[in-house]
């Protein structure tokens, strides 16, 4: 029998190794998977390098992450914000290593490394400082950049019901980038406000389905939700 | 004697240019001060890049949902037929020319079209530049709404641009506190300015060559 949820934050993020790619989602607090990060930081791993759109904000999750040192690192579309102290001292300090990639090419990016593609090419950023050194291409008139799939050893994502096999439903905007992150993981854990017993969600509704998950956390009463469920 | 636009004025006269039925994405700064404006009976149906189509601005004493933001991160809330998604989806509809228009806060725009909104090149400095690339790229329509000098009476509106670049000729029309200006065959036209401003008030304050209709 598939049952994919796990007890607790603690052991849902125990396998997260130094050195580690870690996909996690969020457009600011909204899905970001603020307990798994905090487990994260409290399990030790590091020299990660972290994939999110945003840096953190003030000093849970993320934040938390960079504050300890554990971020050797980041790839994000916009990591600067009033709550973003946490990157921004470690920025200066040369603590880590920053990418900048426009929104929608990481999000493309994760999606092809997801999909199995090899690349694409895309006009964001053609002409452009983000597209230095990048194989370019002009195709029926348009420049075009190349960009290279994003694969993450997990991802930390947040979502709002799961069943046993993983099959999840979102809350609202705080979609964003679960899904994507979910198909471009080797393990996904997610963490869930309620598990829902199997059969329970709509099959038309599904947004990711249990193929892409791993492993599940329930964040409220987990153990007897979760067994309930099962 | 010129009374120069308020944020709120320059933001009102972009909400009249754009047609009902229409979709819009407003980029975070000036841009989402458009939301506003619109009328009740109009339906625009407005992208947020974070996976909203059909976002409207919070009424009058409404709840707040953290999970409901705009691009600034900001509370917003649905219209009755508005829809989530995720990012890749989000991303597909302003790269894949499915937006009518949108608005984009810039520190300068270049005759041709070229935009720059998303680094001073400062060094040490970290560079975000969020959805600004894609949308610049992706809008069948790029308006941008920017004052028309910097805080040092600099012209906004040149020859070419020296920041770095967001968007190569990508800009159709400007949104300025003084005038509004369409870029056409690598010049800026002027189709409005604030009442009192004469054509070469309006040069003088401009380093791009401007074109009087």
């Amino acid at each position: 029998m598939t049952n994919k949820f796990v007890s607790s934050v603690e052991e849902a993020v125990a396998d997260i190794f130094d050195g580690a790619t870690v996909l996690v989602s969020g457009f600011g607090l909204a899905g970001q998977p603020i307990e798994l990060l905090n487990a994260l930081a409290t399990q030790g791993a590091r020299d990660l390098t972290v994939v999110c759109n945003n840096s953190g904000s003030g000093d849970e999750g993320l934040a938390r992450l960079i504050r300890l040192g554990r971020v050797r690192r980041l790839i994000a579309s916009f990591p600067r914000g009033a709550e973003a102290m946490a990157f921004e001292e470690a920025y200066a300090r040369n603590a880590l290593e920053f990418e900048c990639v426009p929104q929608g090419t990481l999000a493309e990016r994760l999606h092809a490394a997801g999909a199995g593609l090899g690349g694409f090419f895309t006009p964001t950023g053609y002409g452009t400082a983000l597209a230095e050194g990048k194989e370019t291409r002009v195709i029926d008139g348009r420049g075009y950049v190349f960009e290279a799939p994003l694969h993450g050893d997990f991802a930390l994502v947040k979502a709002q019901a799961a069943d046993r096999w993983g099959n999840l439903v979102y809350r609202k905007a705080g979609r964003n980038f679960g899904p994507p992150m979910c198909t471009a993981a080797r393990t996904a854990i997610v963490q869930v406000a309620h598990a829902v017993p199997l059969g329970e969600l709509d099959p038309e509704h599904i947004v990711t389905p249990s193929i892409f998950v791993q492993r599940v956390v329930v964040l409220e009463g987990a153990s007897t939700t979760a067994r309930e469920a099962a | 004697m010129t009374t120069r636009r308020t944020r709120e004025e320059m933001a009102q006269c972009v909400a009249r240019d754009i047609p009902d039925g229409s979709t819009v994405n407003l980029g975070i700064g000036m841009p989402v001060l458009v939301l506003p404006y619109w009328q009740a009976a109009q339906e625009i149906v407005v992208h947020s890049e974070n996976g909203i189509l059909g976002m409207r601005a919070l009424a009058d004493g409404e709840a707040a949902d953290p999970d409901v933001l705009n691009a600034a991160k900001q509370p917003v809330a649905l219209e009755r037929g508005g829809a989530y998604f995720h990012h890749a989806d989000s991303f597909a509809m302003m790269r894949g020319g499915h937006l009518d228009y949108c608005v984009l806060g810039g520190y300068q725009v270049s005759a041709n079209g070229d935009l720059a909104n998303w680094s001073l090149g400062q060094p040490g400095v970290a560079a975000a530049v969020g959805g600004a690339m894609d949308l610049a790229v992706g809008a069948k329509q790029v308006y941008v709404l920017m004052e028309h000098q910097t805080r040092e009476r600099n012209s906004r509106l040149l020859r070419a641009c020296t920041l770095p670049l967001t968007g190569l000729g990508c800009v159709k029309r400007v949104y300025t506190d003084l005038a509004t200006l369409d870029v056409v065959g690598g010049a800026f036209v002027v189709r409005d300015m604030v009442p009192g401003l004469t054509a070469t008030q309006l040069q003088a304050a401009t380093d791009a060559p401007l074109r009087f209709l």
